[in-house]
């Protein structure tokens, strides 16, 4: 909990300034509005969260968004019937993505900067292959109602949510934490270190399903998407205070790094400024929340030495 | 443990660099919106400064065709010409079969997708055509550039280039002038050295058309929001320039000016920001039509009738404007502009007259004649004036269905 008040306190600071700049923001509607919009970055700065803490980094979540939207399209064509046998394809096909990125990261010991990255590269170029650059088909009501639908989307997120936590106060999140931080260490306690981790990828995996379910209903198919979620993920979980590197950091405040980035997104429209420092935007937080790690724990920790408050960070 | 260390930081540095990278083009368009959007002393009228693309003659010449009556077949607009000036081509006149050759700028859009199936059911009516080299520059103009002195050394009679920019291809093409009888068509190029350059009215007229709905249709100090895909292609700042002309000349007011890089969800926020930050929008304007019916969404999703939009002729827009019973117009950019350029190449190894600059029709689609151009059998993407109906393959070589 200690862990999450810094994040929170900054969320409840962009969200005044909303509120002063934006009125309507307080009303239920304009609030769940926003939680809305910030469901599927929160969903997946949950599912990027369980693999940062394991040590490692999940990058084809942007472009496993995108494949999952094209993919439900194409196959539902507009037709309701088809709706729930689609749905139940694209969870089996984002739990194989994540379970292929965890067996390559684990037992070929492929980096899984370079071996997520790869993904990515995959499964855009795939997308691309498969559609010329255009999507053909469409999504029935019935998949939109869940991005489209204020309510509905609040649910899953907030379902999400539980299960998530969940998932992190039982033995799994603490083997994770485990893992992330001393792999050795965990491994030594009995800790089944490849099986944590690849269960961490199918998490992240399960989280572009749900996310991609989200985005595809808010606004239908496009093969732009998922395109730099990935990225928004990981600053997202950056933001929450997650060390990079893997061992420290609560899911809570993951989460919460989420809407505080998405707050900020909104907070920068309601003032007119251009959404391309999006990215600067971006690119400052992971600096500065990296380098403010690095530099505050010295002081926390003055007993250790310099090297090893760092790697404990 | 210096290795952590090191691995952390180059993580970091990477990740924030390939941020950087995904960034596709937003520079144009911060410079635009600083003008347009919500800077505290905004222009007058909202629009900001004028697209160093415009043209006034090429304004006044494409505003003037749009009352022109086109000469041919009116029930074969892809053969028709708007105040055509004829030029001689005895000196390519040969014997058949023809070998014809095309280089083409990309396929990565509904758009370019109907117009090559629609090219390549052209090829197919005529047996004199012994054979169709296609090269897909892919969007790139370095491939684009290759690919037109590769296709020079296939011994086409005809060489058909859609460029993908104009004044970065110009050099291609005019070299290629010296081997080839060239035609071109859709974007342009710097050069008369083509035999004949086909084009739909242009831009100007696309965002005149749109602009002057809007001015008819909302009431005075209406707020109008502004969409375009990105900034710098040439056939979409003159959609714009022509529109910020008009409402220039009208008394709504331009609240915003944004890009939407074409993706559906993007338009759908800005759309939504908008109608938060402004309590209301009254008119909708848009330089394409691919993102027209998240817009009227973001409407229904903020419990608001969809005031009066334009979109573009794509069937998914057309049916939410039927079954909605939305105020809207759709000015078009025919993708039957594919057929003509195997006609006029045809035509030119026949011997016959072309014209210099072959402008087509480029009707508007309107309350009064939508029904003509909804074909409910029709892909949600599919564009309505493909020209096509009539030829072997359609609806399914099309993506559609039979009834």
């Amino acid at each position: 909990m200690r862990r999450t008040l810094p994040i929170l306190a900054v969320l409840a600071v962009l969200l005044a300034a909303i509120a002063i700049a934006n009125p309507f923001f307080l009303e239920p509607a304009g609030f769940l509005g926003f939680v809305r919009r910030a469901a599927p970055l929160v969903i997946l700065a949950a599912g990027q969260y369980f693999v940062i803490v394991s040590g490692e980094f999940d990058l084809s979540v942007g472009s496993l968004v995108t494949v999952e939207v094209v993919v439900a399209a194409r196959l539902i064509d507009g037709n309701e019937g088809a709706t729930w046998p689609v749905l139940l394809l694209l969870v089996v096909l984002g739990l194989l993505v994540g379970l292929a990125n965890g067996l390559v990261t684990t037992l070929l010991r492929v980096p899984s900067f370079i071996a997520t990255l790869g993904m990515m590269l995959v499964l855009s170029g795939a997308v691309f292959l498969w559609t010329g650059g255009a999507p053909r088909g469409a999504l029935s009501e019935g998949f939109r109602m869940f991005g489209r639908q204020t309510g509905w989307a609040v649910l899953i997120l907030a379902v999400t949510a539980l299960v998530v936590v969940l998932l992190t106060r039982a033995d799994f999140g603490r083997t994770l934490v485990a893992t992330g931080d001393n792999e050795r260490a965990a491994a030594l306690s009995g800790v089944r270190v490849n099986r944590v981790r690849i269960l961490a990828f199918v998490l992240s995996g399960a989280s572009a399903v749900v996310a991609g379910i989200l985005l595809g209903g808010f606004a239908g198919v496009s093969a732009q998407v998922g395109q730099g979620l990935e990225f928004q993920a990981i600053t997202a979980v950056v933001l929450g205070g997650v060390v990079l590197g893997g061992g420290r950091g609560s899911v809570v405040a993951a989460m919460a790094g989420a809407l505080t980035l998405e707050a900020l997104f909104t907070l920068l429209n309601l003032y007119g400024i251009s959404g391309a420092l999006e990215f600067t935007v971006q690119g400052v937080i992971i600096i500065a929340a990296v380098a403010a790690g690095a530099v505050r724990l010295p002081f926390a920790h003055p007993r250790r030495s310099k090297g090893d408050a760092h790697a404990a960070s | 443990m210096p290795r952590p260390r090191t691995l952390l930081v180059a993580v970091a540095a990477l990740t924030v660099l390939a941020a950087g990278c995904t960034t596709d083009r937003p520079t144009g368009a911060a410079g635009q919106r600083s003008g347009a959007g919500a800077s505290p002393q905004p222009p007058a009228a909202g629009t900001g400064d004028q697209s160093k693309f415009f043209v006034q003659a090429d304004y006044d010449a494409q505003l003037a065709m749009r009352s022109q009556t086109p000469e041919g077949p009116a029930d074969r607009p892809w053969e028709q010409a708007i105040a055509p000036e004829p030029v001689d081509t005895a000196e390519h006149r040969k014997d058949g079969p023809y070998r014809l050759c095309f280089s083409n700028a990309a396929v990565n859009n509904p758009w370019r997708q109907v117009g090559w199936k629609t090219m390549q059911a052209e090829v197919a009516l005529h047996e004199e055509i012994s054979g169709l080299t296609a090269l897909d520059a892919e969007g790139k103009d370095d491939k684009q550039i290759s690919d037109i002195a590769e296709l020079q050394a296939k011994g086409c009679d005809v060489l058909i280039i859609s460029p993908n920019t104009t004044a970065t291809l110009t050099p291609a093409v005019t070299a290629a002038c010296a081997e080839v009888p060239v035609i071109v068509f859709d974007r342009g190029v710097e050069t008369d050295c083509p035999v004949t350059f086909i084009k739909p009215i242009g831009g100007y007229a696309f965002g005149a058309d749109a602009a002057e709905f809007l001015v008819a249709k909302v009431p005075a100090g209406g707020k109008i929001l502004a969409l375009r895909i990105s900034p710098g292609v040439d056939v979409l700042e003159t959609r714009w320039s022509a529109a910020k002309v008009a409402f220039d000349a009208s008394e709504l007011e331009v609240v915003g000016v944004e890009f939407t890089d074409g993706d559906a969800a993007k338009a759908k926020s800005v759309v939504s920001d908008y109608i938060q930050r402004h309590g209301r929008i009254d008119g909708v304007w848009m330089d394409s039509g691919a993102t027209s019916v998240a817009v009227a969404e973001a409407f229904e999703d903020a419990g608001l009738p969809v005031p009066p939009m334009t979109g573009e002729d794509q069937q998914d827009f057309l049916r939410k404007w039927k079954d909605d019973g939305l105020t809207a117009m759709a000015p078009t950019y025919p993708t039957y502009q594919w057929r003509t350029p195997i006609i006029a190449a045809l035509k030119i190894l026949k011997g016959e007259e072309v014209p210099k600059v072959w402008n087509l029709p480029q009707p508007k689609i309107t309350a009064e004649n939508l029904d003509t151009y909804l074909q409910p059998s029709m892909p949600p993407l599919h564009y309505a004036l493909c020209g096509c109906e009539d030829m072997p393959g359609f609806p399914e070589g099309w993506g559609g269905t039979k009834g």
